[in-house]
């Protein structure tokens, strides 16, 4: 394997280069990673991670346990759709959910694709929000069917009417993207934490517990032979998640685009729905992930440069989504088209426009405030702008169903709406759910990929010692970020 | 007054850090052994080049089962579209010039059925799941998964002699070198 570039020395002189934040920070070991991690899982559990759990377990089974109960026992009318704004609630939650998810992929495969190390501290917690994600978003469209003992009619099967679906509709696209996605996201997740269940089986005592770790672990024993396999597939598995996560939030914004309803038919929904998957999924991964540092003790690993990064991104992708909801409103009006212009206008002076400015405000005014250091290093802002992208993102998607479907083409057709206690009840219950499932994955599941943020370690690169063989050797880094600049040390 | 017969599995040894692993595992493959591994708690970056191993041909098992998710894409919507069970909608056409409109199912199935090559294509690849192996009686082998970094060289190997490569272990830098043995 020794090529040319390894023996050369470099031509011409060395210039300084700009000094890598660290990813972990104190110099920790390979073994304090591991006790760390692993003591999440081991130790007792602290008393606000029941505070949290017993609440949301509870609401878990009350709305989602009971509601669906009370649904399916009476029938769907117990939900506040009526005859025009079929979609509802039900609907705007699926989207939203299914958008939550894509965070998760995104930091898995897209961020790994372009070798961007800090993922790692946050990947395993991500990839576990899509999972919990797309569970909360399958409830919805399963029970929206009307009735659910018939949900395998989605599926392409034989059945006894000879009747086959229609391939050629984006709800089945639909169908099968978001089972796609839900089965290669648990591939991908279950794959990465196995070589970190082979650690928790390696720390457990003799007894059911390492039973069941190892019986998940595989038999896995750390050998090259066995990383050289696993590092391609993980490769592999990233590249066929990348094309997939913006596949499956465009499909979904199929079901509206390709309809010819004023306010959907537009071909920017598949860019701006992506955009705004990861924009609300960053935000609900700041939600979890800020909370869950400071209760197991993890700053060491999820740094201030991670929240940093990730509140970029909002921005990012915030300000993407604001440019979305202008340009869509410029181009209904540039385009004269009666109906088009009369849906937006809608939205604006119709009776549904708080909802308008509720998600005009909280995507795209208040990550604006992350254009300041100050607001990305504080964690309470940070914490404040995620809760605020949560509630916004929820709004968008009931703005584009609602508003929209309250205002068609006839005005026979036109119609005001209101959720039901149900629906409320039951949306409120898939929060509980997820928090639950979420919960159970920090008590259960190492929450960091274990591995992977001992890779990041410098010691970990096997010509770490080798300085004088390094054609970086010799080289002066200079200080890059300001308190480096204003420390006495970085002068030096 | 066991019964039980025991074989040697082979040795293994301790080295202290990555790169003196990696030194190790140059000297091993020079020296000719096949039968062997080096475990480390994460994938060490260049170790494949060191120990003389090929590139995975698990792409190339990915790649046919991806092809194969296209092929049932395309016949599971053609054939129930426009062979049994032709549909009207959207004064779409129901011949050959449909197909686009089953581009995303044929997209998602490639997906699907790739995920799942990579799933138990690995699986095969590493020869697990199992539920034993002879390493897992080690005293040490434990920490592997956290933060040591052993060799391990089977009897299996024509050139293992017990002699011989406990002294070339010793010789490349390790330590903790331990005889592991399995219930025959």
């Amino acid at each position: 394997m020794s090529t040319a570039s390894e023996s050369s020395t470099r031509q011409g002189p060395k210039l300084p280069v700009l000094k890598r934040e660290k990813l972990i920070l104190n110099d920790r070991s390979y073994h304090w990673i591991t006790e760390r991690i692993c003591g999440v899982i081991e130790n007792r559990q602290p008393l606000l991670w029941w505070l949290l759990f017993i609440p949301s377990s509870i609401i878990a089974a009350i709305g989602v346990g009971g509601g669906l109960f009370h649904l399916v026992s009476t029938g769907v009318g117990v939900w506040g759709n009526t005859n025009r704004i079929m979609w509802g609630w039900p609907i705007v939650n699926f989207v939203f959910w299914i958008g939550i998810g894509h965070a998760g992929t995104l930091i898995s495969a897209i961020l790994f694709l372009t070798r961007q190390n800090w993922r790692t501290s946050i990947n395993r917690a991500a990839e576990a929000m899509t999972i919990f994600a797309v569970c909360c978003a399958g409830i919805f469209p399963a029970f929206h069917v009307g009735r659910v003992w018939m949900a395998w009619f989605l599926a392409p099967i034989p059945n006894a009417n000879a009747i086959w679906q229609n391939f050629k509709s984006p709800l089945l696209w639909d169908v099968f993207a978001v089972s796609t996605y839900f089965t290669v996201s648990l591939i991908f997740w279950y794959l990465g934490m196995v070589p970190d269940l082979a650690t928790i089986r390696d720390r457990c005592k003799p007894g059911l517990r390492k039973l069941l770790y190892g019986l998940f672990a595989l038999g896995w024993r750390g050998g090259n032979r066995q990383w050289s396999h696993y590092e391609m597939a993980y490769l592999l598995l990233a590249a066929l998640s990348t094309p997939l996560v913006l596949s499956v939030h465009s499909v979904v914004s199929f079901d509206f685009a390709t309809s010819v309803v004023p306010g959907w038919h537009t071909t920017i929904f598949p860019p701006y729905f992506v955009a705004g998957a990861i924009f609300g999924g960053f935000a609900m991964v700041l939600t979890i992930m800020i909370p869950a540092r400071f209760i197991y003790g993890l700053q060491d690993m999820i740094t201030m440069k991670h929240i940093d990064n990730m509140a970029k991104i909002i921005l990012l992708t915030g300000t993407i989504v604001g440019y979305a909801y202008l340009m869509e409103l410029f181009v209904a009006f540039y385009s004269g088209a009666k109906f088009e212009m009369d849906a937006f206008w809608y939205r604006i002076s119709g009776p549904y426009n708080w909802a308008y400015f509720w998600m005009m405000g909280l995507n795209v005014l208040s990550p604006q405030i992350f254009w300041f250091k100050k607001c990305r290093e504080n964690l309470w802002v940070v914490m404040a702008v995620a809760m605020c992208v949560n509630v916004g993102m929820w709004f968008e998607r009931f703005v584009i169903i609602v508003t929209t479907l309250a205002r068609m083409w006839l005005p026979g057709d036109w119609k005001t709406y209101s959720p039901s206690g149900q629906d409320q009840m039951l949306f409120v219950g898939t929060i509980g759910m997820f928090l639950t499932l979420f919960l159970l994955f920090l008590r259960f599941l190492p929450c960091i990929n274990i591995a992977e943020v001992k890779w990041t370690l410098p010691e970990s690169d096997p010509h770490h010692d080798d300085h004088h063989d390094h054609p970086d050797h010799g080289v002066v880094e200079e200080a890059a970020y300001q308190h480096e600049l204003q420390s006495p040390a970085a002068k030096g | 007054m066991s019964t039980t017969r025991k074989r040697v599995y082979g040795y293994l040894a301790e080295f202290k850090s990555a790169s003196a692993l990696y030194k190790a595992a140059e000297k091993v493959r020079d020296a000719g052994f096949r039968k062997w591994d080096c475990h480390s708690p994460y994938p060490i970056h260049g170790l494949d080049g060191a120990m003389g191993l090929k590139r995975s041909i698990l792409p190339w098992l990915v790649f046919f089962g991806g092809a194969t998710g296209t092929l049932t894409g395309f016949l599971l919507a053609y054939t129930t579209q426009v062979g049994i069970y032709p549909t009207v909608v959207q004064a779409k056409p129901v011949n050959i010039f449909t197909v686009p409109a089953f581009f995303p199912v044929m997209f998602e199935l490639t997906i699907l059925f790739s995920g799942f090559t990579v799933l138990f294509g690995l699986l095969a690849l590493m020869k697990l799941p199992r539920l034993n192996h002879p390493l897992f009686a080690s005293r040490q082998f434990h920490r592997t998964t956290d933060d040591a970094f052993f060799i391990a060289i089977e009897a299996r190997d024509p050139k293992f002699s017990p002699d011989g490569t406990k002294a070339l272990l010793e010789q490349i830098g390790g330590a903790n070198i331990e005889l592991i043995e399995e219930e025959d």
